[in-house]
């Protein structure tokens, strides 16, 4: 895992004095909110419905068992006991005083945290895959790439007041498990036909309110020169992307509008001007950066069986784990979506367990998922059982990954000032249903996501099924969406029609899997046989 | 009726104009009629409320009921946690809501 | 177009030398009339020009040996355009006045001094001492920009 040197904790200490400052002249009232918002936007704190909310980056969702007590600690000192895993790999506390914000800042720094451009116009934190450095199927370890990334993006002087928020995700394996496509830029590190590692820049994707996925602009960029066209791609955006409309000023609108060959140009022209400038860091600081990601002392012949005789246990294993590079050991999932629970919360005491089973069965280290859940990259196999009974014991046991249980969903309007309606209230009702009728199983891989709010926070265009809360004259309603991807076969789900309440989503959940169960052909997940039957059946069922 | 509303600067908490101060309980705010501007501009001048904003609102029996369904998740606190309300021993309090 | 239009009529678009908060050059301060980039473009005896967050920066280029000042205006804080005009010219090698106008807040400084602005006319003055710690705030930097700071890169690897 990546560690401070002496220049990232005096920046990461610097912004907290400078964050302390600010957040005391807003109290002496010598900034207006107006003048403060920006400021601490930049710093991760909104004003949300009921309180301030604080999100704390975990960049590319790494996290050591220390500064996930860090965070359970947090949690309880200055908020409400619990905490919420985003979307986006970060945690959101949802009842923080601003008079405290400062002090839970100076607490992250202690471990090599912080809340850094985790809002506002700026580059957002990196976020990629939660199995790297893990995965089977990875060409090699994307986080290294992050973390140059981060360090680039983080208080740049020239792309601080950017004309959207821009969010960069980086992979590093065909599979796609961190929505790359659908990033404002997306990279995927590849080998080239000559046998170099390099980057492809994917430009211009993302959810929100017109949804686009990224094409790709370059199929190959010297690693040397990662941040000088990372750089390009910005200017580029920061001088021309819409400022006029709000709503239109994200990068995908800029390079729809001029369109992805006229863009890709002028990101060249700017690019070949840009590598006279210096702006490449030494390639020495890559190899650096990649020293602190180099496996950790993996046992050579761990045993590759395990006693599957608990069936309770081997269905566990069979959902929450993924394959890993190294025989004897697998990535293990951490549900934080038990039947009924709020998708993406966890308590402080479930923190501390997490950290603590991190320190014990995975080289101390775990992951924070888009989907909202905990990875613990390196489990060895013998482990699992052991591992398995801890969690399951704290109601962490959850055999639900990648099922229609392990829904994802924004806070919504049960705490997000943006929302139009609840989306946690509608997860658990799923949840509820399919647990009752006993066919989540049946139903194999069914990614469900919800968003509160056309911003897309929940993802809804990449669900298998997703649903959208919309205000219909004053009473919350949801639209619901079939047929999107946000793996390496992206797509945007399409809206099936007219909008249902509260209890008429659910229903309608369940018609359309209805369908799929009468449909589908052998092997094929409720994706593949919404391709292959097209929206009809499914309108009809739902509709008639 | 109008009510006055907002966020208190210091601890963010919401709050609702009760006539002379600010309360948690939406049930203590008062109708403000067309005085919301004047208000609120001396209130947020004094820091005693970060943006506060005007709504319309209903009184009955039960107390006062906010138009929006937002300012009466506001009012009450997240329905998904019954136990952060400001009604923590009313499992139905989040009925009210909707 | 027949004719420029003289300095005194609408091309006229700058602040005044008065309105200078914060310097960081030793020389002398150009005594010249702003004028937007299109009329800086037409009329070749204009030394000073004002570049709105629309324009394009690198039409200056060409002509940077008759730029003596360079007034950039941010009419809203949250429009960074300006940042990357100033940087364009900086990369250019525009070595004279970069002057930063308009809704110019000490938070802001820093970067803009990163990005080669070398002082500020803001709308409202900025207390000469905050000015002075937002300056000081950041003991390093991670980018190469167009000050000749050495980056947290540069310093670990030399
Ligand atoms: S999707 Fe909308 S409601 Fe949900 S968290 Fe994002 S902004 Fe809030």
């Amino acid at each position: 895992m990546y560690a401070y040197d002496q220049y990232d904790q005096a920046m990461v200490d610097a912004r907290v004095a400078e964050f302390r400052d600010q957040a005391q002249r807003r109290l002496d009232g010598k900034l207006s909110e107006d003048q403060f918002k920006p400021l601490r936007l930049m710093n991760g704190l909104y004003l949300q419905l009921h309180a301030y909310m604080l999100r704390v980056a975990v960049p590319y969702g790494t996290l050591d068992s220390r500064q996930m007590h860090a965070l359970a600690e947090i949690a309880d000192k200055y908020d409400r006991g619990y905490g919420h895993f985003t979307t986006r790999q970060n945690i959101q506390y949802n009842w923080i005083r601003l008079e405290d914000a400062a002090d839970i800042l100076a607490d992250l720094a202690k471990v090599e945290m912080h809340a850094i451009q985790t809002s506002g116009n700026c580059i957002r934190n990196i976020s990629s895959d939660h199995f790297a450095g893990a995965a089977a199927d990875e060409l090699i370890d994307p986080r290294p790439y992050a973390e140059l990334l981060r360090q680039w993006s983080s208080f740049h002087p020239e792309f601080s007041y950017l004309p959207r928020k821009f969010k960069i995700a980086v992979i590093a394996s065909d599979t796609d498990r961190a929505a790359m496509k659908l990033h404002d830029i997306g990279i995927q590190i590849v080998r080239n036909d000559a046998g170099a590692i390099g980057a492809a820049f994917y430009v211009g994707g993302g959810m929100g309110r017109t949804p686009m996925i990224a094409p790709c602009i370059r199929e190959f960029v010297a690693l040397d020169q990662l941040v000088t066209y990372a750089e390009a791609c910005l200017r580029v955006y920061n001088r021309h992307g819409r400022r006029d409309n709000k709503y239109k000023a994200r990068i995908k609108i800029l390079v729809h509008e001029l369109g992805a060959q006229e863009y890709a140009a002028q990101v060249e022209a700017e690019f070949a001007h840009l590598l006279d400038q210096g702006v490449e860091p030494p390639l020495a600081e890559l190899e650096r950066i990649a020293t602190f990601f180099a496996d950790p002392p993996f046992e050579d012949d761990a045993a590759t069986e395990i006693d599957r005789s608990d069936p309770d246990f081997a269905l566990w294993v069979d959902r929450n784990t993924h394959p890993h590079k190294t025989p004897g050991y697998v990535s293990a999932v951490i549900s934080l979506k038990p039947v009924g629970g709020i998708p993406g919360d966890a308590s402080a005491d479930q923190m501390h367990l997490m950290a603590e089973l991190a320190k014990d069965y995975s080289f101390d280290e775990c992951r924070v998922m888009h989907t909202q859940n905990i990875v613990l990259p390196h489990v060895k196999i013998a482990d699992l059982h052991a591992l398995w009974s801890k969690l399951d014991e704290a109601g962490l046991g959850s055999p639900n990954l990648d099922t229609v249980e392990d829904i994802i969903a924004c806070p919504g309007l049960d705490y997000c000032s943006l929302a139009n309606a609840r989306s946690i209230p509608v997860a658990q009702k799923i949840q509820q249903r399919f647990a009752d009728s006993g066919r989540t199983a049946e139903l194999g891989e069914l990614k469900l996501k919800i968003s509160g709010c056309i911003n897309a926070c929940g993802h809804h265009h990449a669900g298998h099924i997703g649903i959208l809360g919309v205000d219909r004259k004053g009473t919350e309603n949801y639209q619901l969406l079939l047929g999107g991807s946000e793996a390496q076969d992206t797509s945007l789900a399409k809206i099936t029609g007219p909008g249902f309440d509260e209890d008429g989503i659910v229903d309608a959940v369940e018609k359309a899997t209805d369908v799929y169960l009468s449909n589908r052909a052998d092997g094929e997940r409720f994706l593949d046989t919404y391709r292959r039957i097209g929206m009809a059946p499914f309108k009809e069922a739902l509709y008639d | 009726m109008r009510i006055l509303t907002g966020n208190d600067l210091k601890s963010g908490a919401v709050v609702w104009w009760d006539g002379s101060d600010w309360s948690l309980h939406v049930d203590h705010a008062v109708d403000v009629g067309d005085r919301a501007e004047e208000i609120a501009a001396r209130e947020e001048a004094a820091r005693r409320v970060n943006v506060p904003y005007a709504i319309e609102a209903q009184r009955d029996d039960n107390g006062v009921r906010p138009a929006h369904i937002k300012d009466r998740v506001r009012a009450l606190g997240p329905t998904v946690r019954p136990d952060l309300t400001l009604k923590p021993s009313d499992a139905q309090a989040g009925n009210w809501v909707i | 177009m027949t004719e420029s239009p003289a300095p005194g009529t609408d091309t006229v678009a700058g602040v005044s030398p008065d309105d200078v908060q914060f310097r960081f050059r030793e020389d002398e301060m150009a005594d010249h009339a702003q004028v937007t980039v299109d009329a800086f473009l037409e009329q070749a005896d204009a030394a000073a020009v004002r570049i709105e967050p629309g324009d394009d920066a690198r039409a200056l280029i060409p002509h940077l040996e008759r730029l003596k000042l360079a007034e950039v205006n941010f009419p809203a804080f949250g429009d960074g355009r300006g940042y990357s005009s100033a940087r364009i010219l900086r990369e250019a090698g525009y070595a004279g006045e970069l002057r930063a106008v308009g809704d110019v807040l000490v938070d802001q400084l820093g970067y803009m001094r990163r990005c080669g602005f070398d002082s500020f006319a803001p709308d409202a003055p900025i207390a000469a001492s905050d000015a002075e710690a937002a300056l000081a705030r950041w003991p390093h930097v991670y980018q190469n920009a167009a000050d000749a700071r050495r980056t947290i890169p540069e310093a670990r690897h030399e």
